[in-house]
């Protein structure tokens, strides 16, 4: 067997099942964050955690391979530039932030404007943003190939 | 609100725990422990919405904290000597007296309030009316955050952004000169 990354082989399996779910619920809080409680900043950070649980299971190698920190750069930049495109967007109405897209009806998903899109672009930036964060204090400290948590007995 | 004083008593005691333990990963898990207790405040104040937030954002501090200090996990305490403990005695003494009067005048500011759960201003009612009906959003905590208050996220954003150029230039690996 070859050199082992990151946590035992039953924190890997488990994760493989539970990353994909805890994306999903991340997702679910952004875009309905207008309808239920929630919102871009939460949803953001519970994104970021899914990468991080990555990270933290498989090992830093394997997980950067999925987003590595120049792509979350990209991804945090887009979403800041998506916010003030989207309040730049009011001034066609009149003033900076005035929501002129259409409302639709209470209690769908595709209602209330503009704050779908502010959420979104929310979430871009808070997850690479933190996600980045992470990277920066937990990753780059180590050197190369070594993790914390080795397994040895089995 | 009997529940809300015990969860509070909790708080103080972690956050005390947490300062005065020797072992720094216990530390943050007191820490941890407030942060937990934080966040079931919200619950029984009914602010979901600051509730998540709260929780994710504990769970994302801790692990960069424990990751961060996991290999310097030495104890802080050290032997000190009896004119250490002297002065120390003083602080305490210096402390005692400064929060006595902090008690003192902040009951005297506290009773100017207006009850518990009637604000001042009539801010909110305007926007719990009106929200539904100007934004279409039903979460009204949304609404008020990024309509109403747009300015407000978007200076949110912009120190998130200066923290992450922060961060990532002073710990960047590549570029470093020695």
């Amino acid at each position: 067997m070859k050199e082992e990354n990151g946590m035992s082989l039953i924190v890997k399996r488990i994760t493989r099942i539970t990353v994909s779910l805890i994306f999903l619920f991340g997702v679910y809080i952004v875009l309905h964050g207008h309808l239920t409680p929630g919102g871009g900043f939460a949803g953001g950070v519970i994104i970021a955690l899914s990468f991080i649980h990555l990270v933290l299971a498989f090992g830093k190698d394997e997980a950067m391979n999925k987003l590595n920190e120049s792509i979350a750069s990209i991804i945090e930049s887009i979403g800041g530039l998506m916010f003030w495109g989207v309040a730049l967007l009011g001034l066609l109405g009149g003033y900076f932030f005035l929501n002129i897209l259409p409302k639709g009806e209470p209690f769908r998903l595709f209602s209330s404007g503009a704050i779908i899109l502010y959420n979104i672009a929310i979430f871009l930036k808070v997850g690479a943003g933190l996600f980045s964060i992470f990277i920066a204090m937990a990753i780059f400290r180590m050197p190369a190939g070594d993790n914390t948590q080795e397994p040895k007995k089995r | 609100m009997i529940e809300l004083s015990i969860i509070l008593i909790l708080m103080i005691i972690g956050a005390v725990v947490a300062m005065e333990i020797d072992d720094l990963l216990s530390s943050i898990i007191a820490l941890g422990a407030v942060g937990i207790g934080l966040t079931l405040e919200f619950l029984l104040l009914r602010a979901p919405d600051l509730a998540i937030t709260q929780l994710v954002v504990e769970i994302l501090s801790l692990i960069i904290l424990i990751r961060a200090t996991i290999e310097v996990n030495k104890p802080l305490a050290q032997a000190v000597s009896l004119q250490k403990k002297i002065m120390h005695l003083a602080y305490f003494c210096f402390a005692i007296i400064f929060v006595a009067l902090f008690i003192r005048f902040s009951y005297l500011a506290i009773r100017q309030l207006p009850d518990f759960g009637n604000p001042i201003m009539k801010m909110g009612g305007q926007y719990a009316e009106q929200a539904l009906k100007k934004t279409g959003a039903t979460n009204i905590v949304s609404a008020i955050i990024l309509d109403f208050r747009g300015y407000d996220t978007l200076g949110e954003a912009t120190i998130l952004f200066t923290s992450v150029i922060g961060v990532i230039s002073v710990l960047r690996l590549s570029g470093r000169k020695r």
